[in-house]
């Protein structure tokens, strides 16, 4: 973006020599020229914006890994727990949630990862513009 | 006269001993204990009080407050300096919202933006020394995070109805598998505000007794005289490179709680179609 900026004003001084007395068709052209490079760097804002956190640090993906399997298995545990203490089928609640909690925490990481389609991609019902995945 | 030299010694050695002692007591958790400031009484045993943490959330919002009030007060067409941060905050927020959750998600937008700007100004105020760290509790994180839980759920049933179960079956999975699908796909959104709480506050937590224990370290090489100095410098390096990194997972922190609490949002607008 930036780097194409100097030919255009070499090529806009070309034109200024050329023809001097239309001053209004030149202004008019250079406004237009001024609010799409404007517009351009908008853009180019937006973008170094969204995208800086993925490109941040390692450490804060694996944390954000990390902590996704873990909630996972935590609450597979928790939900099993009580399901025991309330029914009394200690332990076979605890071990069938803790599985499915391992399951829920695997799935959890694929997702955060971006390796599982979300439901709606998955219908291939691409909606209005779409959800950004930024992690 | 040979009794002074040895005392001397003793003198020194005592006093490295104590040196180190003291270094050695350089608590890393100690900045994370909640004190009464001021005790209101009792509400059914246990006591009701205006805690630090209290007091640092107080400040975090007044902060953010009398921020915003003082600099959209000129209302210049033109932004002055602060008015620009502060626009460029808001667009910032709403249009990761837009991206995460489309337009119909703008209704969420005060939501988001305080919690946003809640948690962000609340992690970089933790970053002075001396202050509260508010977000490196679980009962704040795990508040916020349930708030928005309950926001989804809420407005999900109060929008779809029953249909907003269709968020735990996806539609072209076979007949046997969906009982199974579904108990993984329910424990997977349970584990959403545990997941979002714990990420918070374990990165705060972490970070700050990361940084405690090496400016623990640089006192304790400095209680061994120069050639402790000398070696302290190592870690003082950590603590100044680990002060840097901490700030930008204050800001990532934040990032990441708001753009994932547009994600869940954008569920409870959408679910599954």
């Amino acid at each position: 973006m930036a780097d194409d900026r100097p030919e255009r004003e070499r090529e806009e001084k070309k034109t200024e020599g050329g023809g001097g007395s239309s001053a209004d068709a030149d202004l008019t052209r250079r406004l237009a020229e001024l609010s799409r490079s404007l517009e351009e760097g908008k853009r180019g804002r937006e973008v170094a914006e969204t995208s800086r956190p993925s490109s941040g640090t390692g450490y804060a993906a694996a944390l954000r890994l990390a902590s996704e399997f873990v909630a996972g298995v935590l609450v597979g545990v928790a939900l099993g727990w009580g399901l025991d203490e309330v029914a009394g089928t200690s332990p076979w609640g605890l071990i069938g949630f803790l599985l499915l909690g391992f399951a829920a925490g695997v799935l959890n990481v694929l997702r955060a990862a971006g390796k599982v389609a979300e439901p709606d991609e998955r219908l291939g019902k691409a909606r209005d513009g779409g959800p950004a995945r930024h992690e | 006269m040979r009794l002074g030299p040895e005392t001397a010694e003793e003198n020194e050695g005592q006093a490295l001993a104590s040196a180190a002692a003291n270094a050695d007591r350089v608590d890393p958790i100690h900045q994370f204990q909640v004190t009464n400031l001021v005790e209101f009484g009792q509400i059914g045993g246990s006591t009701f009080a205006f805690t630090n943490s209290a007091l640092f959330m107080a400040i975090t919002v007044t902060l953010i407050i009398g921020f915003m009030l003082m600099t959209t007060r000129g209302r210049g067409l033109v932004p002055g300096r602060l008015q620009s941060v502060t626009e460029m905050f808001y667009e910032f927020t709403a249009n990761m919202l837009r991206e995460a959750a489309g337009s119909e998600g703008m209704r969420f937008f005060p939501f988001v933006f305080a919690l946003f700007s809640f948690i962000l100004v609340a992690n970089l105020l933790s970053m002075v020394p001396y202050f509260f760290t508010v977000t490196a509790h679980i009962v704040i994180t795990g508040a916020l995070a349930l708030l928005v839980m309950s926001i989804v759920v809420g407005y999900g049933f109060a929008k779809h109805g029953f249909g907003f179960m269709k968020l735990f079956v996806p539609k072209d999975v076979p007949g046997p598998l969906v009982p199974m699908i579904v108990a993984i796909e329910f424990l997977s959104f349970l584990s959403r505000p545990v997941s979002l709480s714990i990420r918070l506050f374990a990165n705060m937590l972490a970070g700050h007794i990361t940084l405690k224990v090496f400016a623990g370290f640089i006192l304790s090489l400095g209680a061994f005289g120069a050639v402790g100095w000398a070696g302290a410098v190592l870690p003082f390096l950590m603590v100044v490179a680990i002060t840097a990194l901490e700030i930008l997972v204050s800001f990532l922190q934040a990032y990441v709680f708001a753009i994932l609490t547009c994600m869940y949002l954008n569920d409870a607008l959408h679910p599954s179609h």
